[in-house]
């Protein structure tokens, strides 16, 4: 059993709160560590890796403190979201090394690019590969020394999908194998395909966390908002009013649109059809006007 | 103490980067310039010592020094990978011990033998000339290899950082600020020089004991802050 605790850990630089009083336990499984771009995910990363100091907490891997502890990587591996990684070498004498800094040899090393199927392109230099090779190679250099942590920092950024299955897969193997996998990801389909537990923070702040389906359902709860044009917007709008799934109906004259709030999502989404359809109204536009991440993930925080 | 993945990491980091070049060129140009002069003026003392010690000491030793230094650690620093070297069970002062004694070594070859090579063309050793610049390009590798390194470890712009120190302070405030020598790497390989020369072919401005006192001294003290920058380095992420 390995465990990553973060005890009301913050971080700042200079006036800039980048973590605040964040504390979260990450066991066995795959975790996704859900955010918008800026939120703090890699600062939080960076601190469970050891190589950012908490301004205040404590970031510990059973009981040890991860801040200047060499010993505790005999444990942790890491795949960073930088690219460079010695790009003069092939990428078996990148893993190899990789697997001497462990204390282990060319037999690892070789076992860790074929879990990542990267034997295919070893002996190429590492500056010829593709950025989903790249990704494997690291992964491969993470896991040379089979941790029980493997912490992920964007894994996914500028992956084509045949690379984001696979690498998906290693990752769910390694879950199922009993390790902590943690990784971080600013998309929410990303993180709904792979993690069933799901950590968000917005903002420098621990938002929500648990399980992925509850969140998912906090998220489409939320109240949506839609831009509607139709043929009568003032008779949709008393139709629309009429039933328990829309909240609140401004008709903006300038826009010439509805600006309609619900708050049953999937009852409104069925209901706007044949509500128009029955009235004999034109739909000319439906539009969400507030789908950004960051206006769900705000919503989060404040429920 | 020493780790051979890491040294070779670093070797083949330094000998694999365009810089790389400069490595090859100076002493080149070192010895081309030894072979000309030989053949036109024939062997002369005084000529060597200028030689030797104009260009090859107080030129070549120090920027290879920065080449080296800086280049062992420096760019690992700025494009994140050093996170492969220190995210391992290996003591950050095993890291720095090790990248300093790849640059001292690669310092070595490329300054200090070049300089003994120039000096038996120049005039064949006579009066110990080539073997006491050769000892004092030697003693000055060690200590520009760690204060550059030191250098790489804390600043992003070493290489400026390690010109300016290597071409202003050494060159220009030293020839106008006497003083100045007494704080230079140049004059305290120098000493050493000139107890290994023959009487009055080589003057230092600082005493042999002193001289060496500060050179071991200026050496432990930038290895072991280097290895304490390395044991608290934060890698800036994407915020």
């Amino acid at each position: 059993m390995t465990v990553l605790h973060i005890d009301n850990v913050s971080r700042w630089f200079g006036n800039v709160v980048a973590v605040n009083d964040v504390s979260m336990t990450v066991g066995p499984g795959v975790t996704g560590l859900l955010g918008p771009n800026g939120a703090g995910k890699s600062t939080l990363i960076n601190m469970m890796g050891g190589f950012l100091a908490p301004s205040t907490g404590t970031v510990t891997l059973d009981g040890a403190t991860i801040w200047r502890n060499e010993q505790v990587y005999r444990h942790i591996g890491i795949v960073p979201e930088r690219e460079a990684m010695y790009d003069f070498l092939t990428g078996l004498e990148f893993v190899r090394a990789n697997a001497e800094l462990h204390g282990l040899g060319a037999k690892e090393a070789q076992r860790a690019l074929a879990t990542v199927e990267m034997e295919y392109a070893q002996d190429r230099r590492i500056d010829t590969y593709s950025k989903g090779m790249r990704q494997r190679v690291k992964m491969a250099s993470a896991l040379v020394h089979e941790p029980a942590v493997l912490l992920l920092d964007e894994p996914f950024n500028g992956m084509d999908p045949r690379q984001r299955m696979q690498l998906m897969e290693l990752l769910r193997q390694m879950g199922a194998q009993g390790r902590t996998v943690l990784f971080s990801s600013h998309i929410l389909e990303e993180v709904e395909q792979l993690a069933a537990h799901i950590e968000v923070v917005v903002a420098g702040r621990h938002a929500a966390s648990g399980d992925f389906r509850k969140i998912r359902r906090l998220m489409t709860d939320r109240p949506h908002r839609y831009l509607v044009r139709s043929s009568d917007d003032r008779a949709l709008a008393a139709a629309l009013i009429a039933d328990p799934s829309t909240s609140g109906i401004e008709v903006d004259v300038h826009e010439g649109a509805l600006r309609v709030q619900a708050v049953d999502f999937d009852r409104f989404t069925t209901l706007l059809p044949r509500l128009a359809r029955a009235h004999g109204i034109r739909l000319l536009t439906v539009s969400p006007s507030d789908e950004s991440l960051e206006s769900v993930f705000s919503y989060l925080v404040a429920a | 103490m020493y780790h051979p993945t890491v040294a070779r990491l670093t070797y083949r980091g330094l000998l694999g980067r365009r810089r790389a070049f400069i490595l090859f060129a100076l002493p080149a140009l070192l010895i081309v310039i030894s072979v000309v002069i030989r053949v036109l003026t024939g062997a002369d003392d005084g000529t060597a010592a200028n030689v030797l010690g104009g260009f090859a000491l107080a030129t070549m030793v120090p920027l290879i020094g920065v080449i080296a230094g800086t280049g062992a650690i420096g760019p690992e620093i700025d494009d994140g990978s050093v996170i492969y070297l220190l995210s391992k069970p290996v003591k950050r002062h095993t890291v720095i011990l090790t990248k300093l004694i790849v640059a001292i070594g690669v310092t070595v070859v490329f300054s200090a033998v070049p300089t003994l090579i120039a000096g038996f063309v120049l005039n064949g050793n006579s009066q110990q000339i080539a073997v006491a610049y050769a000892a004092a390009a030697a003693v000055a590798s060690v200590a520009y290899s760690a204060i550059f390194l030191l250098l790489g470890t804390v600043t992003r712009h070493a290489v400026v950082a390690g010109l300016v120190y290597a071409l202003v302070w050494e060159s220009l405030f030293g020839s106008l600020i006497p003083g100045a020598r007494t704080l230079s790497v140049q004059q305290w390989s120098l000493a050493l020089a000139q107890k290994i020369g023959a009487e009055g072919a080589i003057t230092s401005d600082v005493g042999l004991p002193l001289a060496l006192t500060l050179l071991i001294g200026v050496t432990t003290a930038a290895t072991w802050y280097a290895s304490r920058k390395l044991r608290t380095l934060t890698l800036a992420g994407e915020e």
